[in-house]
């Protein structure tokens, strides 16, 4: 379910490393929480993102949520498909329907992040809370 | 899972789009026990509805229900709810539950008549069957002829072996029936419903899709559209308030906001930029805050996006361009006319 390739960050995105280039999207937590998604707002290409800086907004039926990226770096590509298809995002949140790409400040940076283990432990945590 | 009004319910079963297009297509079933009774009986028991609420109930049938709106002093909004007249000594009052208890502390209140009121939420539960196929579905579970419940009637018989008020009401903007039974059958007449739906697309709805269909139909939600600041004639809600029935809590001022004219009126508008105002969100008229949004979100079966906002009555005409404020942006919408939908 969650790649284990990936790093994920406490807000629920997804960062994939490959080299200097970092492709970020939402997890399949952040997108059933969401709920049907209708709309996306993504940065501009060549926007300058630092680390925990919004880089757009979701907007789902019932609420809007604010992006936030992973790490700092440049925007070199986004996922154009999403604003004709933004269900892809409930559908497939961690392939097709990845959000932006970015050339990272830092390649290694995204190191710090928590790995699928520990991501997943830490969503396990979340739920527990929610039935609580 | 969330907490509405203290009852633990579910925003949604399979999403909000996919519930919402069987409601408008085929059918769906919402549990709302939630929803607050009230009961008054006695040989006052019209004079005491009268008195709170500004709908005109001396025009109820036996099996008939209205829509009205429980007044304060100052002819707003303490609650909307359905009156439905039982007999001429008893009414039966459908009310929101996170208003129940100050509801019925404000009807005991007022009660100067030879009435006697009762809070008996805990002795319903209620279930919703919505959609144009709802009729055929519930059918299946009644020998009461489903035909012979006119729009906003009611009657009493059993579904599925359980003796049921079955009434022919409902706040998604389709056909309908919202039932209200002993709680201790509430599990089997849910299931005994899915089951009996299945076959016709019915599936199982909760609160997210409940509120897309009322707003997409143009109906008030208290807190948003209507509340203790808001009177029926700001809020659109002319057709539910009867002056001339005779004196009612708040009758003075209403008439007298009638003579001298609102100063905002409820409107509804589409959005023409992609992005969604949404609740709360301000309203600006040639670049000025103008009033908020009271409820706005995507209108599934429309296909766009719509809310409804409060404007001075200047600003009000259809066709007018304004601009919501998103996240400190200004974005173009446009009114348009009340209800968004309208079923064929």
């Amino acid at each position: 379910m969650y790649p284990s390739d990936y790093r994920y960050t406490k807000e629920h995105e997804w960062i994939k490393v490959e080299g200097a280039a970092g492709t970020i999207g939402i997890t399949e937590y952040a997108q059933e929480e969401l709920g049907d998604v209708v709309f996306v707002e993504l940065p501009k290409v060549g926007a300058q993102l630092k680390t925990g800086q919004s880089l757009g907004t979701i907007e789902s039926v019932k609420a809007v949520s604010e992006i936030f990226s992973p790490v700092a770096g440049e925007v070199t590509e986004t996922n154009a498909a999403l604003a004709d298809a933004p269900e892809k995002i409930n559908q497939d949140p961690h392939g097709a329907a990845w959000l932006i790409k970015v050339r990272l400040a830092d390649p290694k940076e995204a190191a710090g992040l928590m790995d699928a283990a520990a991501y997943q432990a830490y969503i396990a945590e979340k739920a527990k809370e929610h039935s609580a | 899972m969330v907490n509405f009004g203290g009852w633990d319910m579910p925003l949604e079963y399979s999403g909000i789009l996919s519930e919402h297009e069987a409601v408008r297509t085929r059918a769906g079933l919402f549990d709302v026990s939630h929803m607050g009774e009230i009961e008054v009986r006695g040989p006052g028991a019209l004079e005491l509805v009268q008195w709170v609420t500004c709908n005109n109930a001396a025009k109820l049938n036996i099996g008939q229900a209205q829509y009205s709106g429980l007044m304060t002093a100052k002819g707003t909004f303490v609650d909307d709810l359905l009156v439905h007249k039982m007999s001429d000594t008893h009414y039966l009052l459908c009310v929101n539950a996170s208003n129940q208890d100050a509801d019925f502390a404000h009807i005991v209140a007022s009660n100067k008549f030879d009435a006697k009121a009762e809070n008996t939420g805990s002795r319903y539960s209620q279930l919703a069957i919505q959609g144009p196929r709802a009729k055929e579905i519930l059918q299946r579970l009644t020998p009461v002829s489903l035909d012979s419940i006119h729009y906003y009637h009611f009657t009493f018989g059993k579904v599925d072996g359980v003796e049921c008020l079955i009434a022919r009401t409902g706040y998604t903007g389709e056909d309908g029936f919202e039932i209200y039974f002993d709680p201790e059958f509430s599990e089997k007449l849910w299931n005994a419903l899915l089951a009996a739906g299945q076959s016709a697309g019915m599936i199982p709805c909760g609160l997210g899709a409940r509120n897309t269909l009322r707003m997409e139909a143009g109906m008030c939600l208290y807190g948003h559209e209507i509340d203790e600041t808001t009177t029926p004639w700001e809020a659109g809600l002319g057709w539910i308030c009867k002056p001339d029935k005779g004196a009612f809590l708040g009758s003075e001022v209403l008439v007298q906001q009638k003579q001298a004219g609102i100063e905002r009126k409820l409107i509804g508008f589409e959005m023409l930029d992609k992005r969604i105002g949404r609740d709360g969100y301000p309203i600006l008229i040639a670049g000025r805050e103008a009033g908020r949004v009271t409820s706005g979100g995507p209108a599934p079966f429309l296909r766009k996006n719509i809310g409804m906002a409060y404007v001075p009555p200047k600003s009000s005409g259809i066709g007018t361009e304004i601009e919501i404020s998103i996240r400190g942006q200004a974005a173009s919408a446009r009114i348009i006319a009340l209800p968004f939908y309208k079923r064929p």
